[in-house]
């Protein structure tokens, strides 16, 4: 266990934990200070523009940029062969390269670079390059990508176009669901969409006066950009900079990395002046890493009580023409089944495959939503078999808090039960479900995110978070961390924790965060890792800045140190607080006495119980829960569904700021319904006399359907306050878990509205006619997958569950098997 | 007060306007939007841009009073009329009521559609007093925000309409 792992503090009472606040960013938001990307402008500045392919999948022949090389204005192009090093987010998909040099994947694949004067000579120049491709055949659709081995879309993975393919069996599952007194077996489709962030990715690279080189970018995750350009520029990671400006939102669409931040890095070593890209918004379409589209197969055993005897899933992942963070992703889509109902045991077999398609990668709940989805569907559909309620049914199943799952993950506080009881309240759910009149229903469901994954990206034993801290005579206190503000309020969580810590107001406290060349190391802004990983860093940061501190008064007031309190920005006898110094006087006489000060903290996560490999995606140090109801209007002519109302209680630990977690938990909502009814990352092939290529259907925010004001429910937020003791003060994650709940929860208000299923989103009103067609016709009144294609499933790996004599590792090593007959065979 | 120079075959436009109450002279290429105008030849980046297409509102700001979405406008148009960025709220040192309640509420997340909910805000109340939660959906319906949901965003310009009528004064020493 770690060090900074600690027990809840036995108060209540906060000065600034707990209390609705103005995040400390607020004024510099709502005065347009906020300094986004590219909002940055540097004399001598050049613009850069990317050529991107607008074939799906091909061959690169030849490149000819001479005529662009001379068109008035533009001073550099680059291509493939001037960034000949890949990159990937994860060491095990290093599978990227700046510009495509050989071959492009999808229609929008980045092949060549202008650099110029301004941006409309760069766009100019992009016309004047040639490219000649070698068309290959085009993966549209997984099942193309598993019936067609060759030509491959990459020369690494397991074999033909499948990326990766994984199998776990915890426990004997077939045992399981022959006990069992009912079986659901059901498909379910979860279509992709992406991230939609309102700021539009933008990076801008400058060589410093001393030759080191400094990146600005909209990045999630500055420390992960920092190894790849010293890996591709071949250049000392020391003498690169990498800041991470506040991103205008992230949602996991900025924590990969990308080809215009390699190419604007390139080009401004080359020139010696800085160079930045913006991308418009249909490259951010492109760039992408968004939900991947998700065919799942699920079978759940249930006895008559409820319990749940054994579950199996299985997944089918378009991952798109990269690897991006793919192989957690798939890993996430079999990880978090167990978490909230208590899982005897439990069959996961998962594939990703590769197709000719912008990358997918981490969206808000990452791998997660996709079999969430499913898992609460047909609990919804248990509950009516079973002629339980649905509340009833999950609260006779919740998973107990402190206990070990089936595939080894470890559950501290769960406050689930709650958070349903909380939701069935509010909601007025035992009034509603089942009786309201026809065309309106009421859905509800649940879900459950980590707070930080347990494991680094990058196989490593160093801090996941590192604080820093520094004060001096003038009493001013300055945090440093590499975390990054995306909208979130991580600048506000961190600056909060030292200002309660150290008794003073957050306004009183400066903040440096995401600057790699400032700033200790933390991973980034994903994995809902920030309050929980920086807070503890920060907590301990904090406290060895107050022992400081209150050595120094004790000695002056000649007190025990154990007597010293602080508070209202005053350090004083506990007992007598008349007695003691304003906050500048006290920092003075601690420097005196101890010399400059500057404290650190650091957290790393306890050690995952499991010890298979694959275990690694999964554990964290705490989990979140939500419960949610969503209750919907659909008008059986059109197919049309509103939603009125949502509510929503969420298991936050402690909330460290009620306004923040309160934003978080709404904007999840609003999300999840974008996902539920209208959003979608879709592809069509053009006419075949123009090329017939696979392009997105709508790069656009027109078309891409998001919710405006107009469609955005009035939210209920409920927060359930159980703190957690791997928590800062106690506080769970809320960017991501409340989305979970949204989109099952709407297919359930569906049904209990007009009896339809509709087992894939998003669920839009061509669907829901053509499932009250169905129904009219006497048949089942579902809309949704038919059927799931073939998959050679490898040998599972085998790993006993906890009750069953297990210790965490598999009994068997299907790697190490396949690994010797291949050698064999060679 | 609207001039084309030729240099070189090319036009450039030069334009005297009023931006937040000051008046401004300014050169710039013909093809400019009066985004490209403001963050680029003014300075003035608080206007933000989600598509550069008229689809996302997050460049909107104030022309004549009434809400435009800069990326459409062109800037040789907004000779001798009056802009109004979110670098134009603040008065006197002191913060738009609309800007204290965002910032107070909940209602700025990433903060980068706000300069647009603001100003499209500061105009609606500047037609009605004391708008209903209907009125401010329908008002703020052309800017997407992917942050917030809108709830604490409703919620922070109707708080906005509270103080503003606990202390008139300070509204009008805004609009002045």
């Amino acid at each position: 266990m770690s060090d900074t792992t600690r027990k809840p503090p036995a108060t209540d009472r906060f000065g600034v934990i707990g209390v609705p606040r103005r995040r400390v960013d607020g004024r510099a938001k709502v005065t347009g200070q906020t300094r986004f990307a590219d909002d940055l402008a540097l004399p001598r500045m050049l613009h850069a523009r990317l050529l991107r392919s607008p074939v799906p999948h091909a061959r690169i022949r030849r490149i000819r940029t001479a005529r662009a090389r001379k068109h008035p204005g533009v001073q550099l192009v680059l291509t493939g062969k001037d960034l000949p090093n890949e990159f990937g987010i994860l060491p095990v998909s290093q599978d990227e390269e700046p510009l495509c040099s050989e071959h492009v994947r999808y229609v929008g694949d980045p092949v060549a670079a202008v650099i110029a004067r301004d941006e409309l000579t760069a766009f100019e120049a992009l016309d004047l390059i040639d490219v000649d491709y070698e068309p290959l055949r085009t993966y549209a659709t997984p099942e193309d990508s598993l019936g067609h081995p060759e030509p491959r879309i990459h020369d690494y993975g397991e074999e033909g176009n499948i990326h990766k393919r994984a199998a776990f069996d915890f426990g004997d599952v077939d045992a399981a669901l022959a006990e069992a007194d009912e079986v659901l077996e059901d498909l379910f489709f979860y279509e992709g969409n992406t991230h939609l962030p309102m700021e539009q990715h933008a990076a801008l690279a400058a060589v410093d006066a001393d030759g080191k080189l400094t990146l600005w970018s909209s990045t999630q995750t500055p420390h992960y950009v920092h190894r790849a350009l010293a890996r591709v520029l071949e250049l000392p990671a020391a003498h690169i900079r990498v800041i991470a400006c506040p991103n205008g939102g992230g949602f996991g669409g900025k924590s990969d990395i990308f080809n215009h931040e390699m190419v604007v890095a390139k080009a401004a070593l080359l020139l010696d002046r800085p160079v930045k890209i913006c991308l418009t918004r249909e490259e951010v379409f492109y760039a992408h890493r968004g939900r991947h589209p998700v065919l799942m197969r699920m079978k759940t055993g249930f006895k008559r009580d409820g319990s749940i005897t054994g579950m199996q899933l299985e997944t089918l992942v378009d991952g798109g023409g990269y690897g991006s963070y793919g192989v957690a992703s798939l890993l996430y889509t079999g990880a978090l089944q167990t978490v909230t109902y208590h899982v005897p045991r439990y069959r996961f077999r998962g594939c990703r495959v590769f197709t000719n398609k912008p990358p997918c990668g981490p969206k808000r709940g990452h791998g997660t939503p996709q079999p969430r989805f499913g898992q609460e569907i047909q609990l919804d559909k248990a509950a009516e078999r079973l002629r339980l309620d649905p509340a009833e049914l999950r609260l006779r199943i919740v998973e107990q808090p402190d206990t070990l799952t089936a595939n080894w993950l470890r559950i501290g506080t769960i406050g689930l039960a709650e958070c349903i009881r909380r939701v069935v309240e509010v909601s007025d759910w035992n009034d509603r479900f089942r009786k309201l009149p026809e065309g309106r229903g009421v859905g509800l469901a649940c879900g459950s995110y980590l707070c930080g994954a347990g494991l680094p990206i990058y196989w490593n034993k160093l801090p996941q978070s590192g604080v820093q801290l520094r004060l001096d005579r003038s009493g001013e206190v300055t945090v440093f961390c590499g975390a990054t503000e995306i909208g979130q309020g991580s600048d506000d969580v961190l600056v909060g924790i030292v200002a309660e810590v150290l008794g003073i107001d957050p306004f009183d406290v400066r903040c440096v965060t995401g600057d790699t060349g400032l700033t200790p190391v933390d991973l980034g802004s994903y994995s809902s890792r920030v309050t929980l990983m920086m807070g503890n860093a920060a907590i301990q940061a904090a406290e060895r800045a107050r022992e400081l501190i209150a050595s120094a008064v004790a000695e002056q007031l000649e007190l025990p140190v154990s007597r010293i309190g602080f508070g209202g920005r005053r350090v004083f006898d506990v007992e007598n607080a008349e007695r003691g110094m304003d906050w500048r006087e006290a920092v003075g006489l601690a420097e005196e006495r101890h010399g400059t000060l500057g404290t650190v903290g650091s957290y790393t996560a306890p050690r995952p119980a499991a010890r298979f490999k694959g275990g690694g995606v999964g554990p964290s140090p705490a989990y979140s829960y939500t419960a949610a109801v969503v209750e919907v209007e659909v008008d059986t002519s059109t197919g049309w569904i509103s939603v009125p109302r949502v509510w929503i209680a969420h298991d936050i630990g402690r909330a460290l700021n009620p306004t923040l977690v309160r934003g978080q938990v709404e904007g999840s909502v609003y999300m999840g319904l974008g996902e539920a009814l209208m959003e979608e990352q879709a592809y069509r092939r053009l006419p075949p006399k123009l090329s017939g290529a696979l392009v997105h259907k709508f790069p656009s925010m027109l078309e891409y359907k998001s919710l405006t004001t107009h469609d955005m429910p009035e939210v209920v937020t409920e927060l359930i306050e159980d703190p957690e003791p791997n928590g800062p003060f106690g506080a769970k994650e809320v960017g991501q878990g409340p989305l979970l709940p949204i989109m099952p929860a709407v297919a359930n208000a569906v049904y209990d509205a007009v009896g339809v299923r509709i087992d894939e989103v998003p669920i839009t009103p061509d669907k829901v006619l053509k499932a009250l067609d169905d129904k009219a016709k006497g048949g089942p009144g579902r809309y949704g997958p038919a059927r799931f294609p073939e998959v050679e499933w490898p040998e599972a790996m085998q790993v006993p569950p906890p009750w069953e004599d297990g210790d965490g590792k598999a009994v068997n090593d299907p790697e190490r098997k396949r690994a010797a007959k291949l050698a064999k065979v060679l | 007060m609207k001039n084309l120079i030729e240099i070189g075959g090319k036009h450039r436009a030069h334009v005297a306007l009023r931006i937040n109450g000051e008046a401004v002279e300014v050169a710039f290429d013909t093809y400019k939007t009066l985004l490209e105008v403001l963050r680029e030849d003014l300075g003035l980046t608080g206007t933000k841009h989600g598509c550069e297409l008229g689809e996302c509102g997050a460049c909107a700001v104030l022309l004549d009073g009434e809400p435009v979405l800069s990326c459409l406008t062109l800037g040789v148009e907004c000779a001798g009329r009056e802009v109004c960025t979110v670098e134009g709220l603040a008065a006197d040192g002191r913060l738009h009521p609309l800007q204290e309640a965002l910032a107070d509420l909940g209602g700025a997340q990433c903060g980068y559609c706000t300069p647009a909910i603001l100003v499209t805000a500061q105009a609606l109340l500047s037609r009605v007093a004391a708008p209903s939660r209907e009125q401010i959906k329908e008002a703020l319906s052309g800017v997407l925000c992917r942050c917030t949901g809108y709830q604490q965003i409703f919620e922070s310009v109707e708080e906005a309409v509270t103080r503003m009528a606990r202390s008139p004064g300070r509204r009008e020493g805004v609009e002045a």
